[in-house]
């Protein structure tokens, strides 16, 4: 047992030997690190920051200018377009100057001082209706203070809201936990799938299969090193999540780190399952690349999971990718314990011991041929 | 006086990532007559292929006149392209498309067109014998019939000059002399053609000769003038008691000689400049030798020029422990085929082959491309699985316990597959740690490997980067490391040059010596001529085996009464054609 | 010997079509060409279509009655009628807090013990709480929004029962342009066909050139009279071809099986993905004319050309809301551009207004992209 236990050592010392040979491979390792970093936690967010409104205000009196200064002061809307007519207003509209219209009528001043209801319209832009729909809620926030405010009505009650976990709704708490998870799929899946793509290319896949190892013990030699990668870099992002980003952590570090290991286990089974089926890097490449898009799109990273149809639920379920992400994002944010996280570890190891069996499979079928 | 197809007066090439002082050529002449072959011969990294490129336009030399068909390759490429043919040494022909539409996509390129298309095609058909499978994919072709459309696109609108690029490589003898025969005629219609190759006896066949080492021209003139300089200097050592691998390498520790290979039964010696014969002592210890002198070869003045062969002494053999088969395996049989098949769909690859390797005995596979030597070599080492019949190596089953029998052989592939992104230290390293080795035992066993192998200023040199010397040296000590009893060997020196394959062969026949029994794929002859016996194989059959001079006598006939290894592949190869023919006559 | 050689090193028409049809029958040939080019694309549009979903349909909230008076009634019985969420009753906040840290629900509204008799003290202190998980931030602005509405329904209903009038003095009446359903779909779907776009233009081009440099056909035409022209023209014109027959597949799947309305015409849309598909192919074709090499050529493709397609084309996420140095880097990526007009062609028809100004950018990314190609490329083998 000891005497096979140094052969895959020396197969994971080899891996990792030739992920960091030459400054092509590190750059394969980093550039994507580096890039999401930097990019991902701004580029990606649903906030609703600098919004433009366009304004056409058809009456001139003071009550109108007081909501318009509001609407104007409102930190959410960076550009405010004042227009002069319906037309302008619905070319500002068309041409996305602005993402929400709102139109005063002429008598809002005198129906407000006068007690009577008055009606304000909201254009909102369809083509970009998750943004103008919250944008719209900030506009309905405005106009609610300036009601209770400045004329004094008060409904018979109000609603307080406090959003627990992250107060101020900020995306990159949102946005770096899973982050976490994506890394570690690049890299995983590269090290696994394209490694062993790339000795069946250059021939030496043959001189192991000469050896005594078997494609078990070739697949480990494989899976340590893809685990040990990907756990790597999800620590490197997790530290910057937190030391840089300013990212509360509020579970456990051995609980992330189990996480980490799980997801990585599952990864590298899909990992070797898609080298098995590719003949060259090429082939390894998109077949990690048609893995990827859809395994992060249907991870509740872009989209909440609730909204899929029936079909890609059950695909999200499966997905190894989803898992992970609510486990990252509760030990980060929610002060996940162990049974909170234990569903989802099952869910992953359920889903490794699928994975690396078919890709044991496809091994030594492959070997036999 | 005859037409200059091509003038070069001191080229120089240097690669961007080259260093000062490297030169990829330096201070280059050549002339390139029309009506005759002329052959650009050498090593690997010589300087051919970049040569090539100059010629056909696709790089700007460093320094240097070049002038090809009359025009600088560099400012007048569009002419140039239009009148001078290129077959780089990969072909690049399209292996999703037909033989007929590569065709005439290289047609509609060079503006054939018409009639003359028509004629054209007419002609090239026929002279690569392409035109049944005109309608073949490129990829679905052997190797021969690659080459074979290679130079069929390539001679398209009729170029005056045309450059091949190695055309020989990874080519089998038969389709080898098919493509001589075919550029010959060529040349003889008053082409002018440049031939590039690592192999001498292609280049000794040619009417001028250009011969270069590390980037230089070392000779310049017709291949006669280097044989006849060697004449009198090459010996037969015939009828040698004893083991003639022992003689060898006495003779090569003899300073009288220069050089010397194993030819069958025979060893080959080439004697220093000035030495009339052998020397008493050495003919001692084989009493009873005939020393015939023989006719002198291109390779013999190539070897003699570079400063002669490795010494014969192989430092790795002699700090190796003899290895012996343990009890209970049968010294005649430590490898044993019996009736070994392996069928691919309908086709049948390997046709129940039976054979038996004796203990410390060297056995090759021959055959042209295709014709199932891998398949079989490949069951042997365990890599494919035998759709019938058994595989055993030292006795064990393949099919039963692989593991066990992996452990006991060493595998050298073809290209070397070694880790090419990694050190010497690190490749080393890795093979002995996946056979089990560690500790003390690796380190003492890695330091005598980089010894005996003069790897060791090479110790943190990435493998990828090594010459191609050092390369084969490290890829065969990575095979020895856990010392096996067995070593496989797949075309171990295809596209290798004269000197490193000598070296190779040198540790091969020390290793013998310890008791390794070593098993080997080529379809090169001078390979086949170290093996003490032959299975030639054929269309997945093994046709004749035995010792490579049986196989000579076998085809001999009143035609040829001592054919060379190369005449007698061929021969035996066309005698199983007509009897497969008549066989399959009397049948239907 | 002198032969009558012809002399014309220019362009020539035989070639380009010689080309062309040996790349049309490559593409033709090869299953991943196919497989990249028509699987991989009505794939990805049915998971951006059905997979990205922003409009959160039914919220599962949970209703904390800690106060059982009439009023609390009221609002459970508001919740209970709402088409937007899936109310979970609760007496007590424990109840459902491992539900809402656990995602199970997706935010809890908390009516305190007090709040009927608040209410009916008429002082307008009573406060309903909304706990969201804030770990989702969309999510938990529909939360918000959701909770909102269920307490104006609640308004309402109470203004009702009491006979009274429940207009506030002042309200906002939402209309929505274009897309009034408001289905995220509508303006994804156009969206992703940019990425589709994308993937062959740039990702499948950059393979096929590096595959020519890396077999040794590349040396191999380069020893013939092709031009530099012919060369460039013989891989973008099959891969346009292709690309164009894709998009044509997933613009009829999205309006006849996906039901996203197509309000433009067809000539905007095939001038506007002409342009977008030069400006891809040429940052395709300079990728591997770059790399030689076709691991490293489909590598830069998908974090040069792919990810940017979906990160920074304001295809999901908004660029307004980035900060201004990558707001800045957008305006380098045809995306952007393609996915404005895209958005615009399916949802509000041919409104030069957005459509001039976007083509304009790529026109001049498409001449960028394609003059750097025509830059890099050599005729020789050396840089």
């Amino acid at each position: 047992m000891i005497a096979v236990w140094n052969r895959i050592v020396a197969l994971i010392v080899k891996e990792l030997q030739q992920l960091f040979a030459t400054k092509t491979s590190i750059r394969m390792l980093l550039m994507p690190l580096l890039l999401q970093l930097a990019v991902f936690p701004f580029a990606t967010t649903l906030e609703v920051k600098e919004a433009s409104i366009a304004i056409l205000n058809e009456d001139s009196g003071a009550e109108a200018v007081e909501l318009i200064q509001r609407y104007h002061a409102a930190s959410a809307f960076s550009d405010v377009l004042y227009v002069t007519d319906a037309a302008s207003l619905r070319d500002a509209l068309d041409g996305q100057r602005a993402l929400l219209a709102i139109r005063v009528p002429p008598d809002f001043s005198k129906k407000v001082l006068a007690g009577t209801p008055v009606a304000i319209q909201a254009l909102i832009d369809g083509r970009r209706s998750n943004a103008a729909q919250i944008a719209f809620s900030y506009i309905r926030q405005v106009t609610n203070d300036y009601v209770g405010e400045r004329i004094g009505f008060s409904a018979p009650a109000s609603l307080v809201v406090r959003n627990v976990y992250n107060p101020n709704l900020d995306y990159k708490w949102f946005v770096l936990p899973s982050l976490v998870a994506i890394i570690a799929t690049v890299s995983c899946l590269l090290v696994t799938a394209m490694s062993l793509a790339r000795e069946r290319e250059e021939g030496t896949y043959d001189q192991l299969l000469v050896t005594p190892l078997t494609p078990a013990y070739i697949m480990l030699g494989k899976a340590v090193p893809g685990i040990l990668v990907s756990m790597t870099q999800s620590s490197i992002i997790a530290s910057a999540a937190v030391f840089v980003y300013g990212v509360p952590f509020t579970g456990a570090v051995w609980l992330l780190l189990t996480a980490t290991f799980a997801y990585s286990l599952a990864l590298s089974g899909v990992g070797l399952l898609i080298s098995s089926f590719s003949t060259s890097q090429q082939q390894a490449f998109m077949g990690m690349f048609s893995y990827m898009v859809p395994s992060v799109i249907l991870s509740g990273y872009l989209a909440p999971v609730e909204n899929m149809p029936a079909f890609l639920r059950f695909l999200s379920a499966v997905n190894p990718l989803t898992h992970f992400i609510s486990m990252a994002k509760g030990i980060f944010l929610k002060s996940y314990g162990f049974s909170a996280v234990a569903p989802d570890l099952l869910a992953l190891l359920a889903i490794s011991s699928v994975t690396l069996l078919t890709a044991g499979m496809a091994f030594r079928w492959q070997t036999r041929t | 006086m005859e037409e200059l197809a091509a003038r070069i007066d001191g080229l120089s090439h240097r690669y961007p990532e080259q260093d000062d002082g490297q030169w990829a050529l330096a201070d280059v002449a050549l002339r390139v007559r029309e009506g005759v072959i002329t052959g650009l011969a050498g090593p690997d990294g010589a300087g051919k292929t970049t040569l090539m490129r100059i010629m056909a336009g696709l790089l700007r030399p460093t320094a240097g006149k070049v002038d090809v068909v009359g025009l600088d390759p560099v400012r007048r490429a569009a002419v140039l392209h239009a009148r001078v043919g290129y077959m780089p040494q990969k072909f690049g022909l399209y292996e999703d498309l037909t033989v007929m539409e590569n065709l005439v996509l290289y047609a509609d390129l060079r503006g054939v067109v018409g009639a003359e298309r028509a004629t054209q095609f007419e002609r090239l058909l026929d002279f690569t014998g392409l035109r049944p499978f005109m309608g073949r994919l490129g990829g679905n072709l052997s190797g021969g019939m690659k080459q074979k459309l290679g130079l069929a696109c390539t001679l398209v609108g009729k170029p005056e000059l045309l450059l091949l690029d190695e055309p020989g490589v990874g080519v089998d003898p038969i389709s080898r002399r098919d493509l001589w025969g075919m550029v010959q005629s060529l040349a003889e219609g008053g082409m002018a053609v440049v031939w590039a190759t690592a192999y001498l006896d292609e280049a000794e066949r040619c009417d001028a000769l250009c011969l270069m080492n590390d980037g230089r021209v070392i000779f310049s003139g017709k291949p006669e003038e280097q044989r006849e300089r060697m004449r009198g200097r090459c010996v037969h050592v015939r009828n040698i008691p004893g083991n003639r691998r022992h003689f060898l390498r006495r003779a090569l520790g003899d300073e009288r000689v220069v050089d010397g290979v194993i030819q069958g039964e025979n060893v080959r010696l080439v004697l220093k400049e000035g030495v009339g014969q052998l020397d008493g002592r050495l003919l001692a210890t084989a009493p009873g030798a005939e020393i015939v002198f023989v006719e002198p070869r291109l390779e013999d003045a190539f070897i003699d020029m570079v400063g002669g062969g490795p010494d014969g002494r192989s430092v790795l053999a002699e700090t190796m422990p003899a290895v012996r088969v343990g009890d209970g395996v049968d010294v005649d049989a430590v490898i044993s085929a019996h009736e070994l098949t392996r069928k691919f769909g309908d086709f049948t690859a390997a046709d129940h082959v039976t054979f038996n390797v004796r203990e410390g005995e060297i056995f090759g596979l021959l055959g042209p491309n295709g014709a199932g030597k891998s398949t079989t070599f490949r069951m042997m080492c365990g890599l494919l699985r035998p759709t019938s019949g058994e595989a055993h190596v030292m006795g064990i089953d393949l099919k039963r316990s692989a593991g066990r029998a992996r452990q006991k052989l060493g595998y050298m592939a073809q290209k070397f597959s070694l880790y090419g992104n990694l050190n010497v230290e690190r490749n080393l390293k890795f093979f002995s740690g996946i056979y089990g080795l560690k500790g003390q035992v690796l380190e003492d066993k890695m330091a005598r490997m980089l010894d005996s192998f003069g790897l060791d200023r090479y110790r943190r040199t990435v493998a990828g980067e090594l010459p191609l010397g050092f390369k084969q040296r490290l890829a065969l000590a990575c095979a020895l490391m856990h010392e096996p009893p067995l070593l496989f060997l797949d075309e171990p020196t295809s596209g290798v040059d004269p000197v490193t394959r000598r070296e190779f062969w040198m540790h091969i026949n020390a290793l013998v010596d310890k008791g390794v029994t070593v098993m080997v794929t080529t379809h090169f002859m001078d390979e086949a001529e170290y093996c003490d016996r032959i299975a030639l194989i054929y269309r997945g059959r093994m046709i004749a085996t035995g010792p490579p001079d049986e196989l000579k006598r076998q085809a001999a006939d009143g035609d040829l009464a001592v054919p060379t290894f190369e005449e007698a592949f061929i021969r035996l190869i066309h005698r199983d054609d007509m009897a497969r023919k008549s066989a399959g006559g009397e049948s239907a | 010997m002198t032969r009558a050689r012809p002399k014309k090193t220019g362009f020539s028409l035989r070639r380009a079509c010689a080309l062309c049809l040996k790349e049309m029958r490559q593409i033709l040939r090869d299953p991943t060409s196919l497989l990249i080019s028509i699987v991989l694309p009505v794939g990805l549009l049915f998971i951006f279509g059905f997979g990205i979903s922003l409009d959160t349909n039914r919220l599962s909230m949970g209703i904390v009655m800690e106060d059982h008076g009439a009023e609390a009634i009221r609002f459970a019985a508001a919740a209970g009628g709402s088409p937007y969420i899936n109310p979970v009753f609760a007496d007590t906040v424990d109840e459902v807090k491992d539900d809402l840290k656990l995602a199970r629900l997706r935010g809890v509204i908390v009516i305190p013990e007090d709040f009927t008799a608040k209410v009916l003290a008429g002082r307008g202190n009573a406060t309903i709480q909304v706990l969201s998980d804030g770990s989702e931030p969309n999510t938990a602005n529909f939360v918000y929004a959701y909770a909102h509405g269920l307490f104006e329904s609640w308004l309402a209903d109470r203004a009702d029962a009491l006979g009274m009038s429940m207009e506030g003095p002042v309200t906002l009446e939402p209309r929505y342009w274009f897309n009034p359903t408001t289905i995220s779909r509508n303006y994804l779907i156009p969206g992703s066909i940019s990425v589709v776009m994308t993937i062959i233009g740039a990702l499948l081009t950059s393979l096929v050139v590096a595959r020519e440099w890396e077999r040794g056909t590349m040396e191999a035409l380069l020893a013939t009279p092709v031009t530099k022209t012919e060369l460039m023209l013989s891989k973008a014109l099959p891969y346009y071809v292709l690309a164009m027959v894709a998009t044509t597949i997933c613009v009829l799947i999205a309006i006849f099986i996906m039901d996203v309305p197509f309000r433009g015409s067809i000539p905007a849309l095939l001038l506007t993905s002409t342009l977008f598909l030069c400006s891809s192919l040429g940052l395709g074709l300079l990728l591997s004319t770059l790399t030689r090499n076709q691991f490293n050529a489909a590598f830069a493709a998908l974090n040069a050309a792919f990810l940017p397609s979906i990160l920074l084309s304001g295809l999901i996420f908004e660029i307004a809301s980035m900060p201004v140095v990558i707001q800045a880097v957008t305006y380098l990526i045809p995306a952007r551009y393609f996915v404005k007009i895209l958005q615009t062609l399916f949802q509000a028809g041919d409104l030069g207004a957005i459509l001039l100004p976007n083509m304009v950018f790529l026109v001049l990314s498409a001449t960028f992209w394609f003059g750097l190609t025509a830059a890099k490329t050599r005729r020789r083998l050396d840089g």
